[in-house]
């Protein structure tokens, strides 16, 4: 009886990837909005997991990024005639790092609160999270302004060079975080791809948080 | 049997529903499949164009005085020249070497392999794929811009690269093109990688452990982790180059630059700190290119062979260890550029011990054909050829690697046989055995085995007669990229060799037309090919050819053995695939 042995383990396995046929669309980090699709089955055929995964290695992909900056800050300020000019860096951004340290914070908090089923103080801890995001944005904005009311640009030295190239490939990265988490204040309303979705956000802002610090310390001691 | 197996140990489901509509379906496709093709035929086009650019740079070394009639003013220029070894490698190496062995078949066979419907992120797959194509665009667009294509080289070495048009024609527009597309090569690639990592890591179907894939799978893994972390460093590169070129910032260009008379406005910048980020970037970059070829040489020597692969294990653990030792060598490009002789010793060391997996993987090669009842197949011949150019190419690699004898032939033609050979030509192989192997599941039709046969002689032997001679030269000092060596005295002498070599280039590349030929032909008129034509053992052979859309039909394989189960004493059939349950398997009575 060959074709009649069916092994209950692997059955298992299988039903995580769900038996809805066609819904296999997860990307991004929704995990597969069916977007009233119809398709009430609630498992797309992508794992959770794997976008948790996803995230891992983005963060490996982002963190080689910025280190060949770092790296070749630390090599082009080495330079025997380097021309290097110490940056004052604005004092806001011992402000704006508080403010980003204080988004992680709430951020944890909102994470907390979604763990512990309460909808709506996610939902606020969640939208402080984006406030302090946005805030964090305008003040390195107000930064950069305040240097260029100093005449000091993009070319000007190679430290200035080196403050605009950090802080502006963090803001972009920053940017795209707060879409991020606009995008679960807003938009991911499937309670399983939601979880991953807070999940995976939580992970990237954590680690944008986490790099800002580290590249502001490089920043003013390395100065 | 094997035909009737599968039924057992998986579960059915209904079949996913095509998407309809050419554009969907064929454009803008979120299938890894459609995407594998497109990725496969982009590297084609762009193969294409880099092998005429190639025969025109051997054209030009033979007959420079030659009036050319696509050539403005008729005769090409030294600039000109230096243009086509640009794109050359450029294209050969981002277009053709890293497109094809992982995003063409990396994409499309890597899920099948291991049991999984699709790609873990399938639209962030077809993004990857468009804007490997916008790059592509951009750089043959550097073609067409005023002043042409640039002429610093693959390697964009500043600060030739860093100062816009007063460097010569095409370091303007088509310098800035080439940064671009090179940008955005690395933010494919990067996205690419992390879908197949998050694919290996989390979409194998039960019973696919790690050490029961297939090696095409550790060497697309392994590719994609090093893609991971090489391709933002050269982007982050490629970012600092442009804010040099157009910002007016000094982060490669050096004070005091005097060029064409003119003072360049710049401070204090490392040319070499460029050099650093690219290699850094460049030296895995051999790696990406290479190693799933020997993962496709790994798959093709066992299955024809018919034996499994010679220590299965070590060779996953080599793949791993030449990924490792690819990062920490990349000062073995720079032993010239004035790096400490500690540094330049340290990277000597590393570079050799890469020696060391090299070689257990070409004893398990040789280990796995010892005693194998070999079939002389296309695909086999080029994996063959794989073998014997990976380890002609690779053995000259440890001359250059000690600093002592590379201060001799740094930037000589031995450099250029060494890494062609090694990188250009092995992988090109993998590529074709690849291509022989794969076809009639891609396309449910078979090649025609006498052109492939033909085409592999041709290229095989054409190969061997273009490069080697090609390190004589490089002895005898002859410098890579001189437009026109029939000036310099000391050269000269050395004309005969290169019309040989040109001569075999042209015989060589016009046999790349038996390819072409058998590759469109049997796409229509091709035999139809079963489930199965070579009895091979991985689980794209245990679906249609070509796969269905969900890649299994609705139902989900389940794997209970190794890859490479061939001529297993006691059994009926010399293979068992991986997917056939233990009872199911015919033994001998």
């Amino acid at each position: 009886m060959p074709s009649t042995i069916v092994s209950e383990e692997i059955e298992l396995i299988h039903s995580g990837k769900g038996p809805g046929g066609g819904n296999f669309s997860g990307d991004g980090g929704d995990g597969g909005d069916s977007g009233g699709s119809g398709d009430s089955s609630g498992a797309t055929r992508v794992p959770q997991r794997a976008y948790v995964t996803g995230m891992f290695i983005a963060l490996a992909g982002i963190l080689m990024f910025f280190m060949a900056f770092v790296s070749a800050y630390i090599v082009r300020k080495g330079m025997p005639n380097s021309a290097w000019i110490p940056l004052q860096v604005p004092r806001i951004l011992w402000l704006n790092t508080l403010v980003l340290i204080a988004s992680s914070i709430t951020l944890g908090r909102a994470h907390n609160r979604f763990k512990a089923q309460d909808e709506e103080g996610f939902r606020h801890w969640w939208a402080t999270t984006t406030f302090l995001g946005v805030l964090f944005v305008a003040g390195q904005i107000i930064a950069w302004r305040q240097l260029a009311a100093q005449g000091i640009f993009l070319a000007t030295n190679p430290s200035s060079s080196f403050f605009y190239v950090f802080t502006g490939a963090h803001g972009a990265h920053l940017l795209g975080g707060i879409l991020a988490l606009l995008y679960v204040q807003f938009r991911a309303t499937r309670k399983v791809a939601r979880g991953t979705a807070i999940e995976v956000v939580s992970m990237y802002w954590h680690f944008m948080d986490g790099l800002w610090v580290f590249l502001f310390l490089l920043l003013y001691l390395g100065r | 049997m094997s035909s009737h197996a599968h039924a057992g140990g998986s579960t059915v489901h209904a079949p996913m529903a095509e998407p309809s509509g050419f554009i969907r379906k064929y454009i803008f496709s979120v299938d890894h499949k459609v995407i594998g093709i497109q990725y496969f035929l982009l590297a084609l086009t762009a193969v294409v164009i880099g092998i005429v650019l190639s025969l025109l740079m051997r054209f030009h070394l033979v007959w420079p005085n030659a009036t050319l009639p696509f050539v403005s003013g008729g005769q090409m220029s030294q600039e000109q020249y230096l243009a086509l070894v640009t794109m050359h490698g450029t294209i050969m190496v981002f277009f053709v070497l890293t497109t094809a062995p992982q995003g063409g078949f990396g994409n499309y066979f890597l899920p099948i392999q291991i049991g999984a419907p699709d790609m873990a992120f399938p639209r962030l797959n077809m993004l990857s794929f468009w804007v490997t194509f916008l790059a592509f665009v951009s750089i043959i667009a550097a073609f067409i811009v005023p002043g042409g294509a640039p002429i610093s080289g693959w390697t964009g070495y500043t600060p030739l690269s860093g100062l816009g048009e007063i460097t010569g024609p095409g370091e303007g527009w088509g310098q800035t093109l080439w940064i671009v597309s090179i940008s955005l090569f690395c933010l494919a690639s990067l996205l690419g990688a992390l879908n197949f990592i998050a694919t290996t890591i989390d979409l194998r179907a039960p019973g696919m452990s790690l050490m029961r894939l297939p090696l095409t799978v550790w060497g697309w893994f392994v590719t994609a982790i090093l893609g991971l972390l090489a391709f933002g460093v050269l982007l982050a590169g490629g970012i600092l180059l442009l804010l040099d070129r157009s910002a007016g910032t000094s982060f490669f260009i050096p004070a005091g630059l005097v060029v064409n008379d003119q003072l360049q406005a710049h401070s204090g910048g490392s040319p070499i700190l460029w050099q650093h980020l690219f290699w850094f970037f460049g030296h895995p970059e051999v790696y990406i290119a290479i190693l799933p070829g020997m993962g496709v040489a790994s798959h093709i020597l066992s299955t024809f062979a018919r034996k499994p692969v010679y220590g299965y294990r070590a060779m996953a653990y080599a793949i791993c260890a030449i990924g490792f030792l690819g990062f920490m060598v990349w000062g073995h490009h720079m032993f010239v550029s004035g790096m400490s002789p500690y540094s330049g010793f340290a990277f000597s060391v590393l570079t050799m011990s890469i020696g060391v997996p090299s070689a257990i993987k070409t004893f398990n090669w040789l280990g796995t054909l010892w005693g194998g009842k070999i079939q002389f197949k296309s695909p086999m011949l080029f994996a063959l050829g794989f073998v014997s150019l990976f380890v002609s190419g690779g053995l000259s690699g440890l001359f250059l690697a000690q600093p002592a004898v590379d201060n001799m032939l740094h930037a000589t033609y031995y450099v250029v046989a060494h890494f062609h050979l090694v990188m250009g030509v092995a992988a090109i192989f993998g590529i074709f055995a690849a291509t022989y192997f794969w076809f009639p599941k891609m396309f449910g039709r078979m090649m025609s085995e006498p052109l492939g046969k033909i085409h592999f002689w041709f290229t095989f032997v054409g190969a061997y007669c273009i490069f080697m001679p090609m390190h004589f030269i490089g002895i005898a000092g002859g410098i890579r990229r001189y437009a026109d060596a029939s000036a310099v005295g000391f050269l000269a002498h050395l004309q005969p060799v290169h019309q040989f070599m040109t001569i075999a280039a042209f015989v060589t590349g016009f046999a790349q037309l038996f390819f072409l030929f058998n590759f469109f032909y049997s796409l229509k008129f091709g035999p139809k090919a079963s489930k199965n034509p070579w009895n091979a053992t991985t689980l794209e052979w245990d679906t249609d050819s070509p796969p269905p859309i969900d890649n299994f039909g609705g139902h989900y394989p389940s794997v209970y053995r190794g890859p490479y189960e061939f001529s297993v004493p006691g059994a009926v059939d010399d293979f068992i695939p991986q997917w056939v349950e233990p009872s199911q398997v015919a033994r001998a009575k």
